[in-house]
């Protein structure tokens, strides 16, 4: 995949790499820095990996005032940096330059409080997700936004992309869950957002740095909420003979004023490769499947799904199974969470991650499939239900590059049309460089000169992970203009 | 008394504020102007009001999600939203009673405006939290939206949500896009009395820990109990703590008795069915207990839930205060007596040597033109804040000098 332009490199900035180098060493320490061609190579790409650009240089900071010193060194010398926690970004939203310095959070990873009194724990940014809730275990509470890749995301990226998972409909997502914000500014200021309480003072500047794509600042520290497990929880399987049969009932649930923790849909290609891949016991003979989780007390749990059992068979149901134990229960889940990896095995795929509104779900599916028809590729779908999100995933044969391009102009009517029933180009994997291009089509020119705005507040010089989000042409023309004003 | 202008439509919204930017007239930026007793007092200019900006423009029950235009009277929207068994999770306060405004006058542009969130913040999140979209004016003139009608949604930067709390400050808005949720089935309220309140925040944020789904945790210590609403509270001159479960019948049930065993150490409550919980929590959502007077100003003090009966006990080392708590304690109202600073001096150094943040609420208007309602921010904060403000309002004609001095 190459449909995407990339900036060309400023050769100035690479002849003067050994400057560079010497510069940033006597600030942090030559073994914080990443100098040799391997160790670059690991940082050239992210989990979008057609896309790849050996940086600079790599910097592994201890401290945040390692990192204030590295930005404010930067943006003396106008380089441009790229943040980067585990780089498991699927849009590209770590991808380097090879005239940028990569700072890496990795390092800084430790739990620093954790206040159980108050559900608070503040921590370094470099920490992966599930650590956290791996720590807050011993007491049991959990943090509660849980993307797919949880056991290596950073938290730091899940702040850049405002990162979500399959529990959002009652939990939220990433903005939903942090209180408190330490940021490194691109002249290495240092500024301390929000904090220990519910609600930050002033503007709220955590919505608008939660999902900003590392455009902003360097996040170092950050507080988050954490909350006490649930009693106990439990999913249910249950077929359709038509995804209308299964969003009509997802509506149905809703409507009843249940809210359960998850609503998970697949359609029958996704349910096949899942099926025969991680054995979760899916019903082989339905067009589409709902995961219904809910959670509470066994008495709750059985009273619950009963409704929901109940409600379902008003929707011509195929099969209603409710997960009987634990072990059923880790198995059904086990299977839609080996999704990604388990289509993987039998392909090449192109994760769309839109977000539509529920009541459209039957008329997208029906185009999404004639869309990748159109380009002679196969497509299955995965769904959180509850919120909207849709992960359509475009089988491609990566070494057909006809069919890798294919892929890619695929993806993007599919993104186009998630924009025009009403949703958007991304529910919770960000824009990064991937769809960068098709911002216009959700945003009129004032509305992205509106964000574009914002990111020359925060770093006047678009020095931070620049070339991003915004399309090349717009958001040279908005810097220039800001370098004017 | 101002010009006031009701725009009917974002382009003729738009277009007045194009010909006031021409004179770099001030404009205050009100809904029904429930508020205009808190924050700095206006300047003189131009009254926009977006009251006639009016109408539920999508509801989809099934999808959680409502779009209204900002003038939209806040009472329009729950009674329709009742009427299909959902509400506005955050429980939106009515701050105007309170200041000397109107009561029941709010408009849901400027709920989400000042994100001024109740009791039930603790559980589903703050007015911020619910908005998923908007569409607005700024000071330059230009209509933009941002964000969208569903759930999840990371395109672009999250600038509507950036709106909520800033007053009017950074734009007007049009039409706003927020999640709705289901109304409990049941609700009952457990009440346990004569706690001081260092142990009363304790017992409240226990049942935070519990995994009870509490969505109500406050604690009125014996001058603000007096002046509840509800008669038998009312005579029994104690403090109450109050906890609030909502949830299906059978579970709200089962957990009430799980949470007393819980914490019986802290005594036997007693409860309140449905209709008394309602009644109960409708004095905090209102204010009910902290009426308007000119004899007292009233703080919000924003904390680490724990720390607040210190903040509390340490202000009333200087004078004498009339204090609640919601938020299992991170939330604290505070009666002082009018003073010519409202007592912010001595306000402001407790909360600032245990984190948080103050904010005045009510005060006479010469007070507000002295006194910072807001928190005072850091340097590196105020140079984002100015930045901000200059990105959506170069000229400063939105509510100027509403929040702070210089914004």
């Amino acid at each position: 995949m190459t449909l995407l332009r990339l900036p060309e490199p400023d050769a100035g900035v690479i002849g003067r790499r050994g400057l560079i180098t010497d510069g940033l060493a006597r600030l942090v320490g030559r073994d914080c820095l990443i100098l040799d061609e391997d160790g670059r190579r690991a940082y050239e790409t992210d989990a979008l990996t057609a896309y790849r650009r050996v940086p600079l240089l790599v910097v592994l900071p201890r401290t945040t005032e390692d990192v204030s010193k590295v930005l404010r060194y930067c943006h003396e010398n106008k380089l441009k940096v790229v943040p980067r926690g585990a780089g498991t970004s699927l849009c590209g939203g770590a991808l380097p330059g090879e005239d940028t310095v990569v700072v890496c959070v990795s390092k800084m990873n430790r739990v620093l409080e954790i206040d159980y009194v108050n559900r608070i724990a503040r921590v370094e940014a470099g920490i992966t997700n599930l650590a956290i809730s791996g720590k807050a275990a011993e007491k049991d509470y959990f943090y509660a936004p849980d993307p797919s890749s949880q056991l290596a995301c950073t938290l730091a990226g899940n702040l850049a992309m405002n990162s979500g998972g399959a529990h959002g409909l009652k939990y939220g997502v990433t903005t939903n869950n942090v209180l408190g914000l330490k940021m490194v500014l691109i002249d290495g200021t240092v500024a301390e957002f929000g904090g220990g309480h519910l609600d930050a003072a002033g503007y709220d500047f955590l919505s608008l740095i939660v999902g900003s794509e590392g455009q902003f600042g360097i996040i170092t520290e950050a507080t988050v909420r954490i909350l006490k497990k649930a009693e106990g929880a439990r999913p249910m399987l249950i077929g359709f003979n038509s995804s209308e049969s299964a969003g009509a009932c997802v509506s149905g649930i809703i409507g009843a004023g249940i809210i359960p923790v998850a609503i998970e849909f697949m359609d029958k290609p996704a349910i096949h490769v899942c099926e025969a891949f991680a054995k979760a016991g899916y019903p082989l003979d339905v067009e589409a499947l709902l995961i219904v989780e809910v959670e509470g007390s066994d008495a709750e749990i059985e009273s619950l799904l009963g409704r929901v059992a109940a409600i379902a068979r008003k929707f011509d149901p195929k099969s209603i199974e409710i997960s009987k134990d634990a072990e059923q229960s880790a198995q059904i889940w086990a299977g839609r969470k080996s999704a990604f990896g388990a289509i993987g095995r039998i392909s090449d795929y192109y994760c769309m991650d839109g977000t539509i509104p529920l009541g459209q779900l039957p008329n997208v599916l029906t185009q999404i499939s004639q869309i990748c028809a159109r380009f002679g590729l196969k497509v299955a779908n995965i769904f959180h239900a509850g919120d909207g999100n849709l992960h359509p995933l475009v089988l491609y044969d990566a070494n057909n590059p006809e069919e890798s391009l294919n892929a890619e102009r695929a993806g993007a009517e599919i993104l186009e049309l998630c924009v025009k029933v009403g949703g958007c180009l991304t529910g919770e994997h960000g824009v990064g460089i991937e769809k960068r291009d098709l911002m216009p089509v959700q945003f009129s020119p004032i509305d992205l000169a509106v964000q574009m705005r914002i990111k020359s507040v925060f770093d006047p010089h678009w020095l931070l992970n620049s070339a991003k989000v915004f399309p090349l042409e717009i958001g040279a023309a908005a810097h220039a203009s800001e370098q004017v004003a | 008394m101002n010009e006031l202008l009701r725009p009917a439509a974002s382009w003729e919204l738009q277009s007045m504020i194009d010909k006031i930017a021409v004179h770099k007239l001030p404009i205050e930026v009100i809904g029904h102007g429930s508020l205009r007793g808190m924050g700095r007092p206006p300047q003189p200019g131009v009254v926009i009001s977006t009251a006639s900006l009016r109408g539920v423009s999508l509801y989809e029950p099934s999808e959680l999600v409502m779009s209204a235009r900002a003038g939209t009277p806040l009472l329009e929207i729950e009674a329709e939203l009742a009427a299909n068994g959902q509400m506005l999770a955050f429980e939106p306060m009515d701050l105007g009673p309170a200041t000397g405004g109107p009561a029941g006058a709010q408009t849901i542009g400027g709920v989400f405006a000042t994100n001024l969130s109740g009791s039930r913040r603790i559980s589903a999140g703050a007015a911020r939290d619910q908005l998923l979209g908007a569409v607005a004016v700024n000071g330059r003139g230009e209509l933009f939206k941002s964000g969208g009608r569903v759930m999840k949604n990371v395109t672009g930067y999250d600038v509507a949500r950036g709106l909520t709390g800033s007053w009017g400050t950074l734009a007007v808005l049009t039409e706003v896009t927020f999640k709705v949720m289901p109304l409990p089935e049941s609700v009952v309220t457990l009440l346990y009395t004569g706690l001081p309140d260092d142990l009363a925040v304790e017992l409240l944020t226990a049942a935070m820990g519990s995994p009870f789904d509490v969505s109500g945790a406050a604690h009125i210590p014996k001058r603000a109990a007096a002046r509840l609403s509800h008669p038998r509270l009312k005579a029994m001159g104690d403090s109450f703590t109050a906890i609030r479960l909502e949830n299906f019948v059978a579970s709200v049930g089962e957990r009430k008795g799980k949470l007393k065993e819980a914490l019986k150490i802290y005594g036997s409550p007693f409860e309140f069915g449905p209709d008394e919980s309602h009644g109960f929590w409708t004095d905090l959502r209102y204010l009910n207990i902290m009426p308007f007077s000119g004899d007292t100003s009233l703080w919000r003090i924003s904390t680490t839930p724990s720390k607040a009966p210190e903040i509390v006990a340490a202000i009333e080392k200087f004078m004498p205060v009339t204090a609640f708590y919601d938020w299992s304690g991170g939330l604290v109202w505070m009666e002082v007596p009018a003073a010519a600073d409202a007592g912010s001096a001595d306000v402001r150094r407790a909360v600032a040597v245990r984190g948080g943040h103050a904010t005045l609420v009510r005060a006479a208007a010469d007070v507000r033109q002295s006194v910072d309602i807001f928190e005072p921010m850091r340097p590196e904060i105020d140079r984002l804040t100015r930045g901000l403000k200059s990105a959506f309002d170069p000229l400063h004609l939105l509510n100027p000098g509403r929040m702070y001095a210089h914004i």
